[in-house]
């Protein structure tokens, strides 16, 4: 096996072009340095996507597939279960982990929601004596949730909450007709409904950076890549800026495979095979900059042995790979009698929800350690694979509407018929997005046994919810079914009990995998520092998800845009210093 | 993450197009046959009442939409207990009409993991007819159909001699409703309304009245 080297040294190699990578890629060549950005996946352009599509153009009617798990018209490639890439799980564990292979990586699947951590977040073993704080705070990271929000667009409403700052918003879309239900259903039972945060443009952007970027035409599928590139997304915002430097060059379906380092422990490149056609390379920077999702980073890192790191690149304090973390995660779905026999009207709107519940009970005694957020979903949605499955669960109680009792749901001929017509968008759907406590023992470390197709050795995960966890999620229903029954509700299936964990999703479902290369002061306890430097190589940098302490109840999406921003800029400036 | 309702990652992980072949290879190459077209566009135009506007097919695609994997009879079999369950009325055509046999048929082939459960629930179907009638359910008179239909397409008050095909029926009514309303023909009826570019007011005063809410308060 020959491996080629490329000719050409850089000043950085990104690997991964998500939230993490297309910022630091934004940023390094705006501040003039020459980057190579390795990519796993193919080439994408959103104009290329699948907006506007009927699902009837399609044989599946835009089901899922390996591949595109959420969807055939879906923008992300990629998934839970990628062919050739396989991760195993210790014994009792069952983590799900997610991968996007393609230009953006997951930035072309997340739902949008961009919240900031408040100062709460940053802080929060101080509050609880759990998990750690983070050795920055608020106030460090403001000015650039700031620059984002400007840069990128969001929209929101100023709500003054302390720990779900204000940012800079556009106007927020008005709720859908259901969203105002569940607003005056909050109101009733003293559960916060405010206008959901996405990134998603409802007005021109007030700079004249990125002119291909329109205004929302409010189509609800930013899930497909949009055309207009009003949402955001990192070949959409983030990478378009890059390559008008000049300074960017992209190096597609191409996996890493290791970090190289020299005599005295510093970086000088990145080992990668070409996916297509299997011929290894290696390329050769003055700075590695790690961003393939926190667990992609974390198995670069520790495959990254040599004499000057044994135990894996950044890794002298053993904690790569420990004290990951996902979000918690439970559903309900109930069906709304008042929606029924609803008023036809073009309910599309934003791609996601205009409403959501931010963590409400901060100051309140309860039996779990943090909080958790409420996300909405239903109406008069395209009509897809899947369209209202299960119907003899529901429309039982279209017997009780006609006071007409019905001894079963489900049934055949023109009666089901008309009952799908008058069920249509009566639906509501509410999942509950939480916060797990950072534990050393969830982690991920090198398979002894297993390689993938490249021959990369794969992770293994180990992963258990706590008490904390599952309570929260306990709660969660609580919460749900308080929002149900005050909107007169009937909730589609039983609350969950303790022997299911009250529901609690898998870990890695909700995919917001953190916390496997953390900051921190103390090299003995942590991976990198405040800037996410890694300790242990002063040219190594890690802007995904890996250095979060905690995770906040908050999708991480915004903060991986902010901290990897400001890393940039330390980046550059230490360049500039001569010091890296 | 968005996750939508359906859209469970491990019931739609799908198969490949090699696994596809193979269980093909394996279990059903007798009614596997190709359908005497050589283009794209003659496959589409053939096996597909669908509408299409456009998008284009994945080779992957086309290969399957050139196999079969019901006989003739499980395929008169599909056919008339979807009209059973969607019949066409004065808003719109029935399930046939619609193309749900054509989608159930792709969708046996796409997600081979549903093929046991509707070939053998159409097997249950045929025996309690033989049964009942002595004669074949696609051969017996609707009352005679409707009469097996009565008896498992109620979960609640079905008796537990006809569970397994309730369980039939449940999974078999949700592809026809999948197949009829996202159908163009089906999303006229609901009718959905959406799909086009747009400036979002809100929802109309009409609704919002209806509900009891305002943009104001």
């Amino acid at each position: 096996m020959q491996i080629k080297e490329q000719p050409n040294e850089y000043d950085v190699v990104i690997v991964g072009s998500g939230a993490g990578g297309g910022m630091a890629a934004k940023v390094l060549t705006e501040g003039g340095a020459k980057v190579a950005l390795l990519e796993a996946g193919p080439f994408y352009n959103s104009e290329e996507g699948n907006m506007f599509k009927w699902n009837y153009e399609s044989p599946r009617r835009g089901a899922g597939s390996r591949e595109r798990p959420f969807g055939e018209f879906h923008a992300n490639i990629g998934g839970w279960d990628i062919e050739g890439e396989p991760y195993s799980n210790a014994s009792g564990s069952n983590f799900k982990w997610f991968r996007a292979r393609m230009l953006g990586g997951r930035t072309n699947h997340w739902g949008r929601i961009s919240l900031r951590f408040g100062p709460y977040d940053f802080k929060r073993k101080s509050m609880d004596g759990l998990g750690d704080d983070w050795p920055i705070s608020y106030e460090d990271v403001a000015p650039y949730y700031d620059k984002v929000d400007k840069y990128v667009g969001i929209f929101g409403s100023s709500e003054n909450m302390i720990n779900e700052p204000n940012g800079h918003f556009m106007p927020p879309p008005k709720p859908r007709g259901y969203e105002l239900l569940i607003q005056k259903a909050g109101r009733s039972v003293g559960i916060p409904v405010i206008p959901s945060r996405l990134s998603i443009l409802t007005r021109p952007l007030g700079h004249n950076e990125s002119p291909h970027r329109n205004p929302c035409h409010y189509c609800s599928q930013c899930g497909r890549g949009c055309a207009t590139h009003s949402n955001f997304s990192s070949p959409s915002v983030l990478i378009p800026p890059a390559q008008a430097t000049g300074n960017l060059e992209m190096i597609l379906n191409s996996m890493a495979r290791e970090v190289t380092t020299d005599g005295e422990g510093k970086a000088t490149g990145v080992s990668y095979v070409n996916t297509i056609s299997g011929q290894e390379y290696h390329i050769k920077s003055k700075i590695v900059v790690l961003a393939a999702s926190a667990c992609e980073s974390a198995r670069i890192l520790l495959n990254s042995r040599s004499e000057q790191h044994p135990n894996g690149l950044a890794n002298s304090s053993d904690v790569v790979g420990k004290y990951l973390m996902d979000s918690t995660g439970t559903d309900m779905m109930a069906l709304i009698p008042d929606l029924i026999d609803g008023i036809p009207h073009n309910e599309d709107g934003v791609g996601g929800m205009h409403v959501y519940t931010p963590w409400w009970l901060e100051k309140e005694k309860r039996d779990f350690p943090r909080g958790y957020h409420i996300e909405f979903w239903g109406g008069r949605g395209m009509p897809g694979y899947g369209f209202m499955g299960g119907i003899q669960r529901h429309n039982k109680i279209l017997g009780e509407i006609d006071s007409k009792p019905r001894l079963s749901g489900g049934g055949y001929g023109l009666k089901l018929k008309e009952d799908y017509r008058r069920l249509y968008g009566s639906i509501i759907g509410m999942s509950g997005r939480g916060e797990a406590i950072a534990f050393k023992d969830n982690k991920c470390e090198i398979d002894s046994e297993k390689v993938d197709k490249y021959g990369i050795p794969v992770l293994k995960f180990n992963y258990q919810w706590s008490t904390n966890e599952i309570m929260q999620v306990k709660h969660m229903h609580e919460s749900f079914e308080q929002i149900i029954d005050a909107m007169g509700g009937k909730p589609l299936w039983e609350k969950p009990g303790k022997e299911e964990n009250y529901g609690i999703t898998d870990p890695g479902l909700i995919i917001h995998e953190l916390g496997v290369t953390r900051m921190g002061n103390n090299p003995k306890s942590s991976a990198v520092n405040m800037f996410n430097q890694a300790h242990d190589a002063k040219n190594v940098f890690v802007v995904d998800g890996g250095p979060f302490v905690s995770q906040a109840d908050k999708n991480p999406t915004w903060t991986i845009l902010a901290l990897a921003w400001r890393t940039s800029d330390y980046i550059i400036d230490q360049m500039k210093q001569k010091n890296i | 993450m968005k996750r939508k309702p359906g859209a469970d990652p491990q019931k739609n992980s799908g198969i490949s197009r090699r696994d596809s072949i193979k269980y093909i290879a394996l279990g059903t190459l007798a009614s596997t046959y190709l359908v005497g077209c050589t283009t794209p566009e003659e496959v589409e135009e053939a096996v597909h009442a669908i509408h299409r506007d456009g998008h284009q097919l994945s080779d992957r695609d086309i290969e399957l939409l050139r196999q079969k994997f019901f006989t003739d009879e499980e395929r008169e079999t599909v056919r008339q207990l979807a009209n059973l369950i969607i019949p066409s009325d004065d808003r719109s055509g029935n399930a046939e009409e619609a193309g749900v046999v054509e989608f159930i048929e792709f969708m046996m082939l796409d997600k081979p993991e549903n093929q046991t459960k509707i070939r053998g629930g159409l097997k249950w179907l045929e025996l309690e007819s033989m049964k009942r009638y002595q004669q074949q359910f696609y051969k017996t008179s609707v009352t005679n159909q409707k009469a097996i239909l009565d008896d498992i397409a109620y979960p609640d008050t079905a008796g537990p001699e006809f569970s397994q095909g309730v369980s039939f029926f449940n999974a078999f009514r949700d592809f026809v409703a999948t197949g009829f309303w996202s159908s163009k023909m089906g999303m006229a009826d609901l009718p959905y309304q959406g799909n086009v570019a747009n400036a979002w007011q809100g929802a109309p005063q009409s609704w919002l009245d209806r509900l009891g809410v305002s943009y104001n308060s």
